[in-house]
């Protein structure tokens, strides 16, 4: 049978890596590592790109939308690599019937997402398909910022040491559970909204007065486990993490007990790993914790130069367990 | 921040108590084996055999229905998913487990309507919506998932829905115990199926100390259940006084759940089945009653090749029977791998390989 692309590509795990590796590294010429946004050199301070593509099902979910998403999801692309977003382009892959109200809602979010982030939506496409050749609609959109030039590091975290802390700023796992729920139709005793969010304002805040983060990565598809196996992986570090520090919010633990997911590698969208540097952690989580968006925020590990390459965990119930890089999507238990 | 009545299973400072009370007991070398793929899976993601003293060793059973389920069944399933007119539900693990051929996941990638469910009435559901179809569920489980899918065949019944079928593959717990403990494999106790008992009751497993001196605790799954076990069965072994103990007090009585054993009863039968890594086990599958039999989708399927014949250098028969561990096969985490499992038990999340990969394999 000839290969084709299967949904695990799309998972962001190892076969996601893979191809990202072995197709388009390899033929657009681009090297290794792979940070979140390019950095693009000027003088004085660098030009920032990314881009992301939104194929969200269902488009309406609790907590936001696909258009909310599109715009949050660049925003903090751009922000955790130390830029300041600024522009967006926006592309629309439109399927023939799809409702026009439902396409206004969604462009007013993403003017509402927009204008709450402080970044300017400059340009844009639309093409329409046929009826069944796209699922109602896809959106594409890249962004640019500037960056200090003297801040290159965090993308990579070149100058993460053995001690350094890893924070997050908040649970773990509402995205991914709010989406599920909408797309299946489970109603939940408590509900759970997705945590979709513009982050560039708290960022911002904490970079303006406090110079310890080495590194900054949102926990989005894949979620804080990859992260941390990615953040492992450039290094060349090992990592531990304490699992009862991580936050996760109860409905989405009662959720993950039922289906069998593991919250760690839930996506998000307003969550992220920051690294900061030994001695500066109560500085920047009080930072954190001062604005709305972290105000769940918590110590969960620290970078070590034991266990090269490796993510360790400390259970909840006082085990020890590798965290490794996912692989495929999660699948629901049977028994 | 705590959830109720989950929490209090994984308190750290109840499980190491427990801990330095198992390795003060352990005075001898233990080996106990836990049936149930969730335990399996409880074990490693709790990180317990880092809290274990060495002379203790976990041996992973056969309890992942996935995992015993043979290559013939995936192929009848593929067979069933090119008859055009048919939608196949099935639980989610069974999608990558390798056929003779393929896969239900490659199926679906090249056009096959396979549809993933959590349950048999979803798969119900799909028939009402779809009755110009023929929905086929793949009814695989132990006797924790037998009774769903009874009730779902009754429920069927009842509203005469004509377009639903299963392909049933259930199976029984405790003729595979048996088996094991007749090949030999050293086991010095069970850690039994908490949700099996739920259903069964613990009287199912009486048969253990009485005929081959072996004790049973039936556990449950949070980390301080699986803990506190060990410790009964190491009492157990201690006192040599084997018997079945109940530790999942709070899901499991001796009799079980009456109106879901009646249900089964009803609808289903014994057979004999082929489980991966042992062959035909005698009475140890469940196939529809003659009252059920116009819902079995093997009326319809074209015959296939039975074929048992898997990868020779996969050692998950061996895995599966308690002789050996994932680390000892040569296929293990380099060429059978989650993404591209060669044995069933690389596929499902509770198998011993799929676990030991994610959790230990480089600890």
């Amino acid at each position: 049978m000839t290969e084709t692309i299967s949904l695990n590509h799309g998972g962001g795990g190892k076969q996601t890596h893979e191809l990202i590796k072995n197709l388009f590294l390899k033929e657009f010429g681009m090297t290794e590592p792979l940070t979140d946004s390019a950095i693009l050199e000027s003088k004085g301070s660098n030009i920032v790109f990314t881009t992301d593509s939104y194929v969200v099902d269902p488009l309406f979910f609790p907590g936001g939308n696909i258009g909310k998403l599109s715009v949050c999801g660049t925003v903090n692309d751009l922000s955790v690599s130390g830029a300041k977003p600024l522009y967006i382009a926006a592309s629309f892959i439109i399927e023939e019937g799809f409702p026009l109200n439902d396409l206004q809602r969604i462009v007013e979010s993403m003017a509402e997402e927009a204008l709450n982030a402080g970044v300017k939506i400059v340009t844009g496409d639309t093409k329409v398909v046929g009826k069944g050749k796209c699922d109602g609609l896809f959106i594409t959109t890249s962004g640019t910022g500037i960056l200090d030039n003297n801040l290159e590091y965090i993308s990579t975290g070149k100058r993460i040491k053995p001690g350094d802390k890893l924070i997050i700023n908040g649970s773990l796992g509402n995205h991914a559970i709010a989406v599920l729920g909408a797309r299946n139709n489970l109603s939940f005793s408590t509900p759970v909204y997705s945590d979709c969010a513009s982050l560039n304002h708290m960022i911002g805040k904490i970079s303006d007065s406090c110079k310890g983060i080495l590194f900054m990565r949102d926990l989005t598809r894949g979620g804080l486990g990859t992260v941390l196996n990615e953040l492992s992986e450039m290094t060349g570090k090992g990592i531990y993490i304490d699992e009862s520090y991580i936050p996760v919010d109860e409905p989405v633990k009662g959720v993950c007990e039922i289906l069998g997911f593991d919250p760690l590698f839930l996506a998000n969208e307003g969550k992220i790993l920051i690294a900061g540097e030994q001695g500066k952690e109560t500085k920047i989580l009080d930072l954190l914790k001062k604005d709305p968006l972290g105000k769940n925020s918590a110590i969960i590990g620290e970078v070590t130069d034991e266990r090269v390459k490796k993510v360790i965990m400390n259970t909840v119930s006082g085990g020890r367990r590798i965290i490794d890089m996912p692989s495929g999507v999660q699948l629901p238990r049977i028994c | 921040m705590s959830m109720k009545y989950i929490d209090e299973y994984r308190d750290r400072d109840l499980i190491i108590k427990l801990a330095d009370l198992i390795a003060e007991s352990a005075e001898n070398d233990y080996a106990f084996m836990e049936v149930c793929g969730g335990h399996t899976a409880a074990i490693h993601r709790f990180g317990i055999p880092a809290l274990l003293p060495d002379n203790i060793k976990l041996i992973s059973g056969p309890g992942c229905p996935v995992c015993v389920t043979g290559t013939d069944y995936i192929d009848m399933a593929i067979a069933c998913s090119q008859m055009g007119d048919v939608i196949l539900a099935t639980f989610g693990d069974l999608i990558r487990v390798p056929g003779s051929e393929a896969t239900l996941e490659k199926m679906s990638e090249a056009g096959a309507d396979v549809r993933i469910v959590f349950s048999g009435m979803e798969a119900l559901d799909i028939a009402r919506h779809n009755p110009h179809k023929k929905i086929v569920f793949l009814a695989i489980g132990f006797e924790t998932t037998a009774p769903g899918t009874a009730v779902t065949v009754k429920q069927a019944e009842k509203e005469k829905i004509e377009n639903f079928y299963i392909l049933c593959a259930h199976k029984v717990m405790p003729p595979a115990m048996e088996a094991i403990v007749k090949e030999g494999t050293t086991i010095n106790g069970f850690i039994c199926p908490g949700h099996v008992a739920a259903v069964t009751g613990s009287l199912i497993f009486e048969f253990l100390p009485e005929k081959y001196n072996i004790g049973c605790v039936v556990t449950g799954f949070e980390p301080a259940d699986i803990m506190q076990s060990l410790l009964m069965l190491i009492q157990q072994v201690n006192s040599k006084k084997p018997e079945v103990e109940i530790q999942y007090k709070r899901a499991v009585t001796y009799g079980g759940n009456r109106s879901a054993q009646l249900y089964m009863n009803e609808v289903f039968g014994y057979c004999d089945a082929y489980w991966r890594g042992f062959g035909i086990i005698k009475e140890s599958g469940l196939t529809l009653n003659n009252d059920y039999k116009s819902f079995d989708a093997e009326n319809f399927i074209p015959p296939t090749t039975k074929n048992y014949e898997e990868d020779k250098r996969c050692i998950c028969p061996q895995i599966l029977r308690g002789i050996k561990e994932p680390g000892d096969c040569p296929l293990f985490a380099k060429l059978c791998i989650p993404e591209n499992p060669i044995g069933a038990c690389m596929v499902s999340p509770e198998g011993a390989c799929n676990t030991w990969f994610k959790y230990r394999v480089n600890l």
